[in-house]
């Protein structure tokens, strides 16, 4: 049992953190099952929804800011429909992809020159002293940190709100039409510009609370801008369409690059867990090159 | 009388624009590269540093009217931290003006890559506190100033420290946590020389850049309980460090940060538990000293502070303050050996080598307790390699050591040997010195 304990521990850990990982992947779905735009700016929306929050708060109460900060990222993401993607409809689906790394830059550098590039403290009332489980069965007990489980608990209930939104409601069946063929959905009336204004609110939404969930990890700073990298193995992995694919996918690397970092890190010097997330997708790709839940595309020629 | 008046305008004209041809008299002034960063992952750290080097240039210009009576202009280029862009903006400014006195990049990564490139524009590289710990031999790294201690130096005083505090190492566990860069390697070959000598377990876990996830690093240490972990990060990497370390349940009076891991934007995000965290100290914190009540005066009273009044005195703008400090007494020293006001990169390295700091000359310059005293020879280009601990009480920062000097009878002969390789591999031939 003594030696079984670390591995859980890691392994336990690496869920944790791929949990987070999911949530920043969330955003990236949404976004490329309704409109087909792989969104590179997912994780500076991160950054600028924590940062409008954080800075916020300094002034108003928490739950005020929270409300005003779900109406800048509505506001993005309007302006974004509207002075980005609209007058790029109908381009390669590449052309918008490079728009959105514009966008990246240009949401970097504007958040910063507004709210500032100093940390910021989020504090969610979420002690940061570990919990220790299991103290009988393993020396020492498993150590797990409240703020992981904090965001696994949002992360879950995000997925179930998001899936009832996406299976109950008029807009969540008009965002699968809109998805599965926008041509055949503007046909039978469904408004593309107001779905895809609908779909990237949502993602600024997802965004904000996978920045709450970082920010309160690590502070708001920056960096937060950069957890998108961690996103995009999460993506290949689980698929570019698919919910339950980010959450899977984010489950599998996070543990894995942790056990990895862990146990073989050590042999050829560390450091290996950023790039071993993309090892390990990139090894699911030859099995399945749709990722573990995306959609097999068949084209006929 | 008609003509004469006609050719008298004509002559007037003539004379106008021969004059107004002429350039227009332009007010000397020397020029100051600086390179920043204020955006991106270690904006944090990099902001409060250029605020210090900033605001002691407009007070010395607002103040005295720049130095030796010659204006300085400073000029601000981004690099983000990244060493591409630092050696773009090493390009743009090198030759800019009458020419860089000196570049400070505030960056391992752009000291390594432009260790090659001063020595041909023969522009002096000022590392205070940073860079190749070998470049403290000036003979074979002529253009390299690591004024006031290197990370060799840094290592070697840590080992001192907690050696003193736990009554002695012999199987003890130290634990290096250090950013996977050029800056975060620097110490190990001084810990493992180190762990030899006194006996302890050495091991180094490299975090990756930006250094937000360590979750794998510090699992590893809730296992190993080392008794000591030195943190070599930057950004928010440190801060990060120590919020893992809470997560684990680390201590963190057994956390000691090198000098660049210990200052006010790596704590303060942790709050209340970063409480005992402990790192090295270059200098004091603190806008009690001379110095600073006149960039209050001369700069912040005038509304031209670059940032704000309140973190005026904090543990890196007061290292910019030194570093632009330092920086400005060489080309004093070099205005002097020189006789000419406005003095280039090559006469600042003279002044460097020149340059002394005794204990009356940081009094009149309103620094005394801030710095201590220092001479650079052609030899020694570190000319001081001090440094005292300090603990964070959760509100500021509080002396726990006196000033603990580097063993020079140990590192001496380890910075020559490596400077001597490097002059080797890149047929380099050392100096002669005094």
């Amino acid at each position: 049992m003594a030696e079984l304990g670390p591995v859980l521990e890691v392994l336990l850990g690496g869920l944790m953190s791929g949990v987070l990982y999911a949530l920043v992947a969330l955003g990236f779905v949404l976004i490329f099952k309704a409109s087909g735009v792989f969104n590179f700016a997912q994780g500076a929306m991160v950054l600028f929804a924590a940062l409008s929050l954080v800075r916020l708060a300094e002034w108003l109460p928490f739950p005020i800011a929270f409300l005003v900060t779900i109406i800048i990222m509505i506001a993005v993401a309007w302006a974004i429909e509207r002075l980005v993607l609209r007058p790029l409809v109908g381009q390669h689906g590449l052309i918008l992809f490079m728009a959105t790394i514009g966008v990246t830059f240009f949401l970097d550098g504007f958040g910063q020159t507004i709210w500032g590039s100093n940390v910021y403290q989020l504090d969610l009332g979420i002690p940061a002293s570990p919990w220790f489980l299991l103290e009988s069965v393993f020396p020492g007990g498993l150590l797990v940190s409240p703020i992981d489980v904090f965001a696994a608990v949002i992360a879950g209930a995000l997925v179930i709100a998001l899936s009832i939104f996406f299976h109950s409601t008029k807009i969540g069946r008009a965002l699968r039409a809109v998805a599965d063929d926008h041509q055949a959905a503007q046909s039978v009336g469904i408004p593309l510009n107001r779905i895809w204004l609908i779909v990237w609110s949502t993602a600024g939404i997802v965004a904000l609370v996978a920045g709450m969930a970082w920010g309160s990890k690590l502070g708001v700073q920056f960096s937060l801008s950069l957890v998108a990298l961690k996103a995009l193995p999460v993506l290949i992995l689980g698929g570019l369409t698919s919910i339950p694919g980010a959450i899977v996918g984010g489950l599998v690397v996070g543990a894995g690059e942790k056990l990895a970092e862990f146990y073989i890190g050590p042999a050829i010097g560390g450091g290996i867990e950023y790039w071993f997330a993309y090892v390990l997708a990139l090894a699911v790709l030859l099995v399945r090159p749709q990722g573990l839940f995306g959609e097999k595309i068949i084209e006929r020629v | 009388m008609r003509f004469q008046l006609r050719a008298s305008i004509l002559a007037g004209g003539a004379a106008i624009a021969l004059l107004s041809a002429q350039p227009p008299a332009v007010a000397e002034s020397i020029f100051y590269p600086h390179l920043v960063y204020r955006s991106g992952a270690y904006a944090p750290n990099g902001i409060p540093f250029a605020n210090g080097v900033a605001d002691y240039v407009a007070m010395i210009n607002a103040r005295d009217g720049g130095v030796g009576g010659v204006k300085i202009e400073l000029e601000e280029c981004e690099t983000g931290y990244a060493t591409d862009r630092g050696v773009e903006c090493y390009e743009r400014l090198k030759t800019k003006g009458p020419g860089a006195i000196a570049f400070s990049p505030l960056s391992t990564g752009i000291t390594f890559a432009l260790t090659e490139k001063v020595p041909i524009d023969k522009i002096p590289l000022q590392t205070m506190g940073y860079g190749r710990s070998e470049s403290a031999d000036g003979r074979v790294f002529q253009w390299n100033f690591p004024l006031l201690g290197t990370y060799w130096s840094a290592a070697d005083i840590l080992i001192q420290h907690v050696a003193k505090v736990s009554g002695g190492l012999k199987g003890k566990k130290i634990t290096l946590v250090y950013h996977d860069s050029p800056y975060g390697k620097e110490p190990i070959p001084v810990l493992q020389d180190h762990a030899q000598k006194h006996g302890y377990i050495f091991e180094a876990i490299p975090v990756t850049h930006p250094g937000v996830e360590q979750k794998a690093a510090w699992l590893k240490i809730r296992q190993t309980r080392p008794d000591f972990v030195f943190l070599w990060g930057w950004g928010v990497m440190n801060s990060t460090a120590i919020k893992e370390a809470v997560a684990v349940g680390y201590p963190r009076n057994q956390m000691y940060g090198v000098w660049w891991a210990a200052a006010e934007p790596d704590v303060r995000p942790a709050g209340e538990d970063a409480k005992g965290y402990q790192g090295l100290a270059l200098h004091p914190a603190g806008a009690d000293y001379p110095v600073h009540k006149d960039i209050l005066k001369y700069v912040y009273d005038a509304g031209k502070g670059a940032g704000k009044r309140e973190e005026v005195g904090e543990v890196l703008y007061n290292r910019g303050v030194i570093d632009a400090m330092l920086k400005l007494e060489a080309v004093r020293t070099a205005q002097k050996l020189t006789g000419k006001k406005v003095v280039n990169g090559a006469d600042v390295r003279l002044g460097y080598e020149n340059l002394e700091l005794t204990a009356e000359r940081i009094k009149e310059l309103g620094f005394e307790g801030l710095v201590t005293p220092l001479k650079v020879s052609c030899r020694d280009h570190e000319g001081a390699r001090k440094a005292r601990i300090h603990q964070w009480d959760g509100q500021k920062w509080v002396f726990v050591s006196d000033w603990i000097e580097a063993d020079t009878s140990y590192l001496r002969p380890k910075v020559e040997a490596a400077a001597a390789a490097y002059a080797k591999e890149k047929n380099i031939t050392p100096a002669t010195c005094p």
